[in-house]
């Protein structure tokens, strides 16, 4: 699950994480107050609005509706207001959203931190993440910060460094201090840093995260070290027991038919093909969103109704599928094994009487138990299905009905 | 001979009395498993489908003889069931819950092999060794006995593999669900390797999905070692968006090196038999093998 730069940076601080202060607001109105309140608690005369959206490269990313960028600087009180009305309820295209964008519902007001001292303030990346490999939490960090880590990873691998932890004995003291000289840090800043690595990993195992990643950690020109972006992953197997952080889930971040999906206990993301698809099973139901492509269509959707495929899932996803307007055919993909093909054959007729005015063909592969008896059902049922069993058969079908 | 389970293995059931666990435990007896018993803390003494049910793996050891056991247990106590497994003694442990944190398997698997024992899932079908034993979810009858292994991250699109590979005339010798979840017990090149090594198996079948990089691991291996027998491969995922989690936990596109792309790149560049569409693994598999 991902969460808000502000509800990440509210979580890390709590786990004695030295942050870019901040207050969120979703009004122009109330961005002025949380500034007002941001200088009585921190003194800063300057101001960074920015956009709280889940995706990356809002800095870059611009507002259709006026043009500002995702994230801007005010440099007094009087250009919070008309600053933060140029963000708020705007949409937010940047290199992560994609063309739609997303919509701004809230921005962060955040104190200045890159303000002038004996030092030049100087940006680093840190990030902690699963390495499926060793089955360990590596911790990743380059000089190269506010930069993009793949980029950086392709052109200057050897400016990354990895500290892998061993999860027998967490992260070592010397790990820290390694990774903090391998920044060229010394002195109060170096100090900073291998506390700032310590807190930040603590954060990491208590909130069973699943990645963190700070572009940019910064040292001020005052040698402190500040977290001033935070992009937070939370494992979502493990939210149950984190029933505090379950609750920042902002459901308006997610596509709508998702959503609804999750409700009815369906696994679905919605993709931008034409032909939708229903399986039982991950790998198949990728496997079956293939064999589409190579049918000369294009996946509308993932969608796993689970091992128990019945006459409810089967309506539910029917009515998740059609509501998506590209869609002009539907690829129906079950393999019954201790499911048997014949109640699903019910279950699809049942579903589609009940739904009444399907107008996309619709095409039903049902394999394994009783999958003859299946394909009768369905051939029987009068209604405008066309049914398969060798998954061949299927893909020619779907290529028949785009034609 | 097969890998990791026969006639003669002595399978124990963790979450026996459980609505899933009664249900498989049923099936896998029906099917002709030894199954010699299980475990329910707290129900120990009690008899479930006319078989013992301990409070502890230790006890139903030390009574049964048991060397295999497969995990029903709920996500939030599975890795703790796992490692009682592992610290009874018990050197097959498959797991199949799904939607345990990354966390307490990072634990699990490590102090699994530090016992000496093989973990296979979690969120797997289990592991099936054709007229000897199913230890999994899956459906027995589509597996026919025969000379083909099959590995795989899916569940049921590894009963697609099995049905092609036995309705081309072929039959299955043993199948590995390995799972897919971004921390498994055993690797698909570990896998592999095992089916490699077995006698009665004379080629592999091996699915994939986008995430992580088991795929290319195993690919290189094979490669390394000679391709020794025909290996089928196939990716799922070809048409999955980046950083989209699809449906198991560790299908998702990081990186450039974890797309169905990539691995399949690095499948066929090793030498294995890369099939674009789940619909020939049989057809290839038989053509691989005449």
């Amino acid at each position: 699950m991902n969460i808000h730069e502000y509800q990440a940076k509210e979580i890390l601080k709590s786990y004695g994480v030295t942050i870019q202060e901040g207050v969120v607001a979703d009004t122009p109105d109330k961005a002025v107050e949380a500034a007002k309140e941001l200088n009585r608690e921190t003194g800063t005369e300057w101001y960074v609005i920015k956009a709280q959206i889940h995706a990356g490269g809002r800095g870059k990313g611009k507002v259709n509706e006026t043009g500002s960028n995702g994230v801007v600087l005010a440099k007094s009180l009087d250009e919070v207001g008309p600053k933060a009305k140029d963000i708020l309820g705007g949409t937010l295209v940047t290199h992560q959203t994609g063309a739609e964008g997303k919509k701004v519902n809230k921005v962060l007001i955040a104190q200045d931190v890159y303000y002038p001292g004996e030092s030049d303030p100087k940006e680093y990346y840190l990030s902690i993440l699963l390495d499926r490999g060793t089955g360990k939490n590596v911790i990743m960090a380059s000089t190269e910060g506010g930069m993009d880590i793949e980029t950086v990873a392709e052109e200057t691998p050897d400016k990354i460094v990895k500290e892998w932890i061993d999860p027998a004995v967490g992260l070592q003291g010397f790990q820290a201090r390694k990774v903090a000289f391998s920044l060229g840090l010394e002195g109060d800043a170096f100090k900073g840093m291998v506390k700032f690595i310590f807190a930040l990993y603590k954060a990491y195992e208590a909130t069973d995260a699943s990645q963190f990643e700070i572009n940019p950690v910064l040292k001020t020109s005052d040698n402190k070290i500040l977290a001033v972006d935070a992009k937070v992953n939370i494992d979502d197997n493990a939210l149950y027991r984190h029933k505090d952080i379950a609750e920042l889930r902002d459901l308006t971040e997610e596509d709508p038919l998702e959503v609804e999906a999750g409700k009815s206990g369906l696994n679905y993301v919605k993709l931008d093909g034409n032909v939708g698809c229903m399986v039982n099973g991950a790998g198949l139901a990728m496997a079956t969103m293939d064999i589409i492509k190579l049918s000369g269509g294009e996946p509308a959707n993932f969608l796993d109704v689970g091992g128990g495929a019945n006459a409810q899932t089967v309506e539910a996803g029917f009515r998740i599928i059609l509501k998506d307007p590209n869609v002009k055919a539907i690829l129906i993909n079950i393999f019954g094994g201790i499911v048997r093909c014949d109640r699903v054959a019910n279950g699809v007729v049942e579903a589609y009487k009940n739904i009444g005015d399907i107008n996309v063909p619709i095409i039903v592969r049902l394999q394994g138990t009783n999958a003859e008896e299946g394909a009768k059902i369905i051939e029987d049922s009068g209604l405008k299905v066309t049914s398969a069993i060798v998954l061949k058969d299927a893909a020619e079908k779907v290529k028949e009905v785009l034609s | 001979m097969s890998v990791l389970v026969n006639k003669d293995s002595k399978i124990i059931v963790q979450g026996f009395t459980g609505s899933e666990g009664t249900f498989h435990a049923g099936q896998m007896i029906e099917y002709g498993s030894n199954v010699v018993g299980g475990v329910t803390p707290g129900k120990g003494g009690q008899t479930h489908l006319d078989k013992p049910v301990f409070n502890t793996v230790k006890e139903a050891v030390d009574k049964t003889g048991a060397d295999v056991t497969i995990i029903f247990v709920p996500p939030a106590f599975a890795a703790d069931a796992i490692m009682e497994a592992a610290d009874a003694g018990i050197k097959v442990i498959v797991t199949i819950t799904e939607g345990i944190p990354v966390k307490d398997m990072m634990n699990a698997k490590p102090y699994a092999k530090s016992r000496g024992a093989v973990l296979v899932g979690p969120n797997c079908p289990g592991v099936i060794t054709p007229e000897e034993a199913k230890v999994g979810i899956m459906p027995g009858f589509v597996f026919k006995k025969g000379k083909v292994g099959i590995v795989s991250k899916s569940g049921t699109l590894t009963y697609e593999a099995a049905d092609q590979v036995v309705k081309a005339g072929m039959g299955i010798s043993t199948a590995i669900g390995i799972g897919g979840d971004p921390i498994i017990g055993t690797s698909t090149k570990e896998a592999v390797q095992m089916l490699m090594e077995d006698p009665e198996t004379e080629g592999i079948v091996m699915i994939g999905e986008i995430g992580g990089s088991y795929e290319a691991d195993a690919a290189k291996w094979i490669k390394e070692n000679g391709n020794k027998k025909p290996v089928v491969g196939f990716i799922a995922g070809q048409t999955a968006p980046p950083g989209r989690r699809m449906g198991h936990a560790g299908a998702i596109i990081g990186g450039k090196d974890d797309t169905a792309e990539a691995k399949m790149r690095i499948m066929g560049e090793c030498g294995l038999h890369v099939v674009d569409s789940p619909a020939d693994i049989g057809a290839v598999m038989k053509k691989a093998l005449s």
